[in-house]
């Protein structure tokens, strides 16, 4: 059994129970063990960096501090927000001088060598990969899935070290080992608005709108996302998109780990299914359960 | 965007004013601001552009050309959400993200006019919220954004969906060592506070 220490963060226990429930649900199932941070805090994205950038390099390293205590070598982490924060720290403390400011801010020492993962790297390592194709009993035959990174998981690719800034391919690669049908669309790496959902709402309807605009036009019937700040703004503002003249769309968004438990036969309630604004449900439930053509 | 001329102004690099600013943003960023040659790609991708005054590329040009109120005090300051899309494409390697983040730092630290306010009210309440709890709870946040900001009714049809389906709770889940959280927040402050008198210093130089 592969064991990670594991930071949820603040989403997934709030607005993304849902990606918190089927990431718990499809390690178990995988043999992956996440052992959660004891005590973790929030690690200020999108708004500690933005006005401090020592108050954002000091609130991840406390985590950092408790992974480090865990004496797990790696550190798996689902929000693509939380994940770019703590790349950003790590990159700052290779220099001396700032990682001397990091940890008096932090208060202690901080682990140098700890290894940082997106459960999307996670889960498609070669090994895990190969193991999961073994493991569908249900593939998405019929689903054309728009794979949507979104900025963070691999944005900037020095920082984030993983897949391809402009054309990345892991999500890719791992909606086709469900069986699944992947389109080709212009949105993969552009941006949803983010953190101005509330400050800014119409930019975020504006970016936001495009993106299921663009998905519509490659053909997609649902968009799948690692990133539980794109899943808010495009899931649950359809409707006001609507209200607001752009477009009407229906799209399901799923979080891609609940697409990898549905094909692993996990049941639609434990993966938290039921917590979409736009139903998710019918289209998984259209898919024929059997083996694979 | 283009709304704003920035023409080289022949007083203002040599102001002490400036030269602070340039060196507290170059320190906090680990940025040159002179490496930016100007060609645009930041601009041509960013996906605010179009919602902002003073494009990516002007902001620097402003800094470039001594005229550091007019980024300041722009829109895209407060516009820019992070995506890294301009850093991954500067051919020149100006990490502009980091570039800004320094930027509104001094600015606020510096208590200059915030362009867009609502923005600024987000990230306060926020980081109130992480002081407090140790962790970011939906609920306040929505709340408590409404009524410093004064949109009170701004995404409340959001909250039915949101209750109905789990997605929020009716009180908080808060860090046990809350105490250690909000003393992190002490330090970064008092750490941000000393950069910009250390940048105010004679010894600075350019």
């Amino acid at each position: 059994m592969t064991a990670y220490a594991y930071y949820p963060g603040c989403t997934l226990h709030g607005t993304a129970i849902e990606y918190g429930l089927s990431t718990q649900a499809v390690c178990r199932a995988l043999g992956v063990e996440l052992r959660e941070l004891d005590d973790w805090n929030c690690c200020g994205a999108s708004s500690a960096h933005a006005v401090n950038p020592w108050l954002a390099h000091g609130l991840v390293a406390r985590n950092m501090r408790l992974a480090g205590a865990t004496g797990l070598d790696a550190l798996a982490i689902p929000c693509a927000a939380c994940f770019a924060r703590f790349k950003a720290t790590q990159q700052a403390l290779q220099d001396p001088e700032t990682a001397a400011g990091i940890e008096e801010v932090a208060g202690g020492p901080v682990p140098r060598d700890l290894e940082v993962a997106p459960l999307l790297a996670v889960l498609t390592e070669p090994g895990l990969l190969g193991k999961l194709e073994a493991a569908v009993v249900r593939p998405l035959a019929g689903l054309e899935i728009a794979p949507y990174y979104g900025c963070l998981l691999t944005r900037p690719a020095e920082v984030a070290g993983f897949d391809d800034p402009e054309d990345p391919q892991s999500l890719d690669r791992l909606l086709r080992t469900l069986g699944a049908d992947v389109v080709t669309w212009p949105g993969k790496t552009a941006c949803c608005g983010s953190s101005l959902a509330l400050s800014r709402t119409e930019v975020v309807l504006d970016l936001s709108h495009r993106l299921i605009a663009w998905a519509e036009e490659a053909g997609a019937n649902a968009i799948a996302t690692a990133c539980p700040m794109c899943h808010s703004n495009l899931d649950m503002r359809q409707a006001q998109m609507r209200r607001a003249g752009l477009g009407s769309h229906a799209m399901p968004v799923y979080y891609f780990t609940e697409l990898v438990g549905v094909a692993l036969g996990i049941g639609h309630a434990e993966l938290g299914l039921s917590r979409h604004v736009v139903d998710v449900r019918s289209l998984v439930e259209r898919v024929p359960a059997g083996a694979r053509s | 965007m283009h709304a704003v001329a920035i023409r080289p102004s022949p007083s203002a690099p040599g102001a002490a004013g400036f030269r602070e600013l340039v060196a507290f943003v170059e320190g906090a960023s680990g940025q040159r601001l002179r490496e930016c040659y100007q060609c645009s790609k930041c601009s041509a991708g960013c996906p605010l552009a179009r919602a902002v005054d003073l494009s990516p590329q002007q902001i620097i040009r402003a800094l470039q050309l001594g005229q550091p109120e007019l980024a300041l005090e722009s829109r895209g300051l407060w516009m820019c959400v992070g995506c890294q899309t301009c850093v991954t494409r500067c051919p020149c390697e100006v990490d502009l993200p980091r570039v800004l983040d320094a930027l509104r730092a001094y600015a606020l630290a510096s208590r200059r006019t915030v362009a867009l306010r609502e923005v600024a009210v987000f990230h306060r309440v926020f980081l109130e919220t992480v002081r407090r709890l140790g962790r970011v709870y939906e609920v306040g946040l929505i709340g408590g954004y409404n009524l410093v900001s004064g949109h009170l009714f701004d995404s409340v049809d959001l909250a039915w969906p949101m209750l109905v389906r789990g997605k929020v709770k009716p009180l908080p889940r808060r860090v046990r060592a809350r105490r250690e959280v909000a003393a992190i927040f002490s330090r970064a402050e008092a750490r941000r506070e000393r950069d910009c008198e250390a940048a105010r210093s004679p010894e600075v130089a350019r």
